[in-house]
């Protein structure tokens, strides 16, 4: 189980057949399958990252270092300190992203659930992106650019052209779609045409959509009339993404549309059969051209697709929740989409909640932090924690003595 | 995983052909025009370029030297396409056009391009070259470690948490021991811990290395953060102050007149990276461990079967490259700004891998790369401040539009070593 975040092995076999020893019995086996099945390593994983993340916490406490100064007199002080400050930290994040118990009425107190669920919109459509590159074997590290460069082209449909609601909105999200597209797009046809490696190109890239973002932003097609600031004018009120559940909360229907997006991209990589190709390639690029498929052509259309995945992100971030462009549009959506994928295993529903669990961390994240003062970074910390534990399943089981599933006892290869 | 960093094209054309490769004529032919008519021809005759070769602060002042614009441009620009004719005509030889050429190429086109753009004006060579081999250290130190790492069959995307783990731990030790030396030595240190866990992860795991690179990077970059935001930000004048590296001039070297102060008038660091890419040069190249690094990275299988240990290699290859990259973090911090700022190395980890691939996964190479890059940083931020007609954006674009230009231009086709990324399991 080495593999398991690599796309070649996307079709894990569902579970480890029961163990053959006839001396065990119904109840003990099923021990054995829960406690070396996937999920049960998901869970540790998390409870390590907590764990550590908490231990950090404890230790940069004021109150916690207080306390260890007369550690050696009273060595429970510490501890109490640090339990409250952990607690303390936790329990905020938990407030801040699912459920706020503290509030006055249920309306408000289910507001955080919403935060994070409109966080997550753009993240799991960015993510989707990048898994479908991964899955073809290709690393589209240039989210980044595809999401600033699908923003800025939505941005600019959405001001300037003057057509009736819905259809308005529908056209500002495929130009992001189609700006994400084209960005994308430069890195596969290099990629394709001279072997340049996508990594590097992407990377570049990004770099090249933040300049071209920063001039979009002093141009006069941009910028509010009269004003120096590096902003854009609003996206008129018809290209804008209409609200979820009313004016209260603050999800639009981007996040029906990133459910639309994990619906496509399961049926485009499961059932259909460009899919199928992009597969063949990750899987084996010789083999595909034995088989007579077109590795450069197809390296072309996963960037195409992926990068458009990337752009639609972009879009939605500014229709439904800025609506205006600025510099920090893209905050770190292009990048924390990597690490989402990795989370859900580059599979559609995987990423679904992948990108709940990172729109939660980082909506609990700012909760935390203007309430404990817990800096929000810590979640960086914890994420990148959950995704390495679960990428080494067996460093978990290690850690806690579990037993290896029979997929692994066999060897598997990478 | 066949398809981690590897620069094999995915071109369905066979390997070996007949045709004349016309790539790098023809890119040179299209930019001598270019050079020719924009800068030769696009210049007003009667102007000059000014370039002071001293520093302010020197005391023995050189002249400074005033070239006629045009005139100047359009010599440079005929001798670009002499040389874009010479390279067709050896591509029609099936010959390679030699790398000395294409240097000289570019040094020319840079040159009558630099020339061009401040017509009329004056901008000091010293401080452009000094200040492209500054911004070029800490990729160039990047770019080492992931040589160190990939020639043994390691992709160590992680080189960017390493400069960032670097340059937190050198401003804090050097804060708190107030020794500029003693944080030196602590950069390469907290490299070496984020190391291990790449080597733990890639090579005991065997995790996909870009994976767990990508991961990293997130690690670090939270850790000093959070680090930065809770503990050294409410205490910065005893953890965040730390002293700076004082240059050091070397005596007779640093006389020499305009490369002198700026190559040989400098701190340890850079210094360091002068001994490195030697060192690391001849290691790699003329030793013995160097040869059997380079077989484990290319052929584990081989390397196994004649003995040589190839995940001992690996481990130990990823602690001495990760600590390489490290110890370059350092310059962000006691090496030239001084306290730490969180995502302070921003990006650079990234060109430095880069700069790795454009240097065809050689120290030589990964240096002239990053000093390219550093230079054209540099430039860009020199034109700014004289003003130009293109927007300051798009000068911006530069050293990034000029890597995705080199990687698809001139190294598209090179390979890195075979099996890098590539997890071995004995079995």
């Amino acid at each position: 189980m080495t593999d398991e975040l690599v796309p070649d092995q996307a079709d894990a076999p569902p579970a480890a057949p029961p163990p053959k020893d006839p001396t065990e019995d119904a109840a003990a086996s099923w021990l054995r399958r829960v406690s070396s099945s996937g999920s049960t390593v998901t869970v540790l994983a998390f409870v390590l990252a907590l764990v550590i993340g908490g231990i950090l916490i404890a230790v940069v406490n004021p109150a916690v270092t207080a306390a260890a100064h007369y550690f050696f007199a009273a060595p429970l002080d510490t501890f109490e300190a640090a339990w409250t400050a952990v607690s303390e930290a936790y329990s905020a994040l938990f407030r801040g992203a699912v459920f706020d118990y503290q509030a006055d009425t249920f309306a408000k107190a289910i507001r955080p659930l919403t935060e994070t669920m409109t966080v997550a919109t753009p993240l799991i459509i960015a993510a989707l992106g990048v898994a479908v590159a991964f899955r073809a074997g290709l690393f589209n590290i240039g989210g980044q650019g595809q999401v600033i460069m699908g923003a800025s082209l939505s941005a600019y449909i959405g001001f300037t052209w003057h057509l009736p609601a819905g259809i308005a909105c529908v056209v500002a999200l495929l130009g992001g779609l189609f700006a994400g597209a084209v960005w994308g797009g430069i890195a596969g046809v290099l990629k394709a045409r001279t072997g340049a490696h996508e990594v590097i190109v992407t990377i570049m890239l990004n770099y090249v959509a933040i300049s071209f973002l920063a001039y979009f932003l002093t141009t006069e097609a941009f910028r509010v009339p009269g004003s120096a600031e590096p902003k854009s004018r609003t996206v008129r009120p018809e290209a804008q993404l209409p609200l979820l559940f009313g004016s209260q909360y603050r999800v639009t229907w981007g996040f029906v549309i990133a459910i639309l997006a994990a619906v496509f991209v399961w049926w485009l990589m499961s059932r259909s059969r460009i899919g199928f190709q992009y597969r063949a390639v990750g899987f084996n690029p010789n083999a595909s051209r034995t088989a007579g498929f077109s590795v450069q052509r197809i390296t072309v259309y996963v960037m195409l697709t992926s990068g458009a995945l990337a752009g639609l992100a972009g879009a939605v971030q500014l229709l439904g929740t800025s609506k205006y462009l600025t510099d920090g549009i893209a905050g770190t959506i292009g990048f924390d989409a990597i690490t989402v994928a990795l989370l859900g295993r580059s599979k559609p529903l995987g990423i679904f909640f992948a990108g709940i669990l990172y729109g939660g961390l980082s909506a609990g994240g700012r909760f935390m932090e203007a309430v404990t003062g817990t800096p929000i970074s810590i979640v960086l910390v914890l994420q990148a924690l959950v995704v390495l534990f679960i990428a080494a399943p067996s460093l978990v089981r290690t850690i806690f003595r579990l037993p290896a599933p029979d997929a692994e006892l066999k060897g598997a290869t990478a | 995983m066949s398809t981690v960093i590897e620069d094999r094209p995915v071109a369905d054309a066979p390997v070996m052909s007949a045709r004349p490769a016309l790539r790098v004529p023809i890119t040179l032919g299209v930019l001598g025009v270019i050079a020719l008519l924009a800068f030769g021809l696009g210049s007003d005759s009667g102007m000059d370029s000014t370039f002071n070769l001293s520093f302010r602060t020197d005391v023995v002042q050189l002249p400074d030297l005033v070239v006629p614009t045009k005139g100047t441009c359009l010599v440079l620009s005929l001798l670009c396409l002499g040389i874009a004719a010479y390279s067709y005509f050896l591509a029609t030889r099936l010959r390679k056009t030699p790398m000395w050429l294409t240097a000289l190429y570019g040094v020319a086109w840079v040159f009558a391009f630099l020339v061009w753009a401040i017509e009329g004006k004056s901008t000091s060579l010293v401080d452009l070259l000094q200040g492209s081999l500054l911004l070029a250290v800490p990729i160039a130190f990047g770019a080492f470690g992931g040589v160190f790492c990939e020639r043994s069959g390691v992709v160590n995307i992680a080189i960017e948490g390493q400069l960032l783990a670097g340059a937190f731990a050198a401003a804090v030790v050097a804060s708190v021991t107030d020794s500029v030396y003693l944080g030196l030595l602590a950069a390469p240190v907290a490299g070496w811990l984020l190391g291990l866990l790449l080597a733990l992860f890639t090579v005991k795991y065997a995790v996909n290395q870009i994976i767990v690179g990508v991961v990293l990077n997130v690690l670090a970059v939270g850790l000093t953060s959070f680090l930065f935001a809770a503990v050294l930000k409410p205490n910065a004048e005893t953890l965040n102050t730390p002293p700076l590296l004082q240059p050091i001039a070397i005596p007779v070297l640093s006389k020499i007149p305009v490369l002198g102060p700026v190559l040989f008038r400098q701190t340890i660091i850079v210094y360091a990276m002068y001994v490195m890419v030697v060192v690391l040069t001849l290691a790699l190249f003329r030793t013995r461990w160097g040869l059997r690094v380079r077989a484990v990275g290319e052929h584990p299988e081989a390397a196994d079967t004649v003995g040589i240990q190839v995940n001992r290699t690996r481990w130990r290859n990823v602690m001495w490259g990760s600590a390489t990259a490290g110890f370059g973090g350092a310059f962000f911090t006691v090496g030239y700004i001084g306290a730490f700022g969180p995502e302070m190395s921003g990006g650079k980890g990234y060109i430095a891998l880069a700069a790795m691939i454009l240097g065809r996964w050689t120290p030589i190479g990964s240096l002239g790369a990053a000093l390219l890059f550093g230079f054209a940083t540099k430039l860009v931020s020199a034109l700014s401040v004289l003003g130009t007609p293109v927007p300051s954006q798009f000068l911006q674009m530069l050293p990034y539009l000029l890597t995705i230009f080199a990687v698809a231009g001139f190294v598209g086709r090179v390979r890195g070593p075979a099996a890098a990324g590539v997890p071995y399991l004995k079995g």
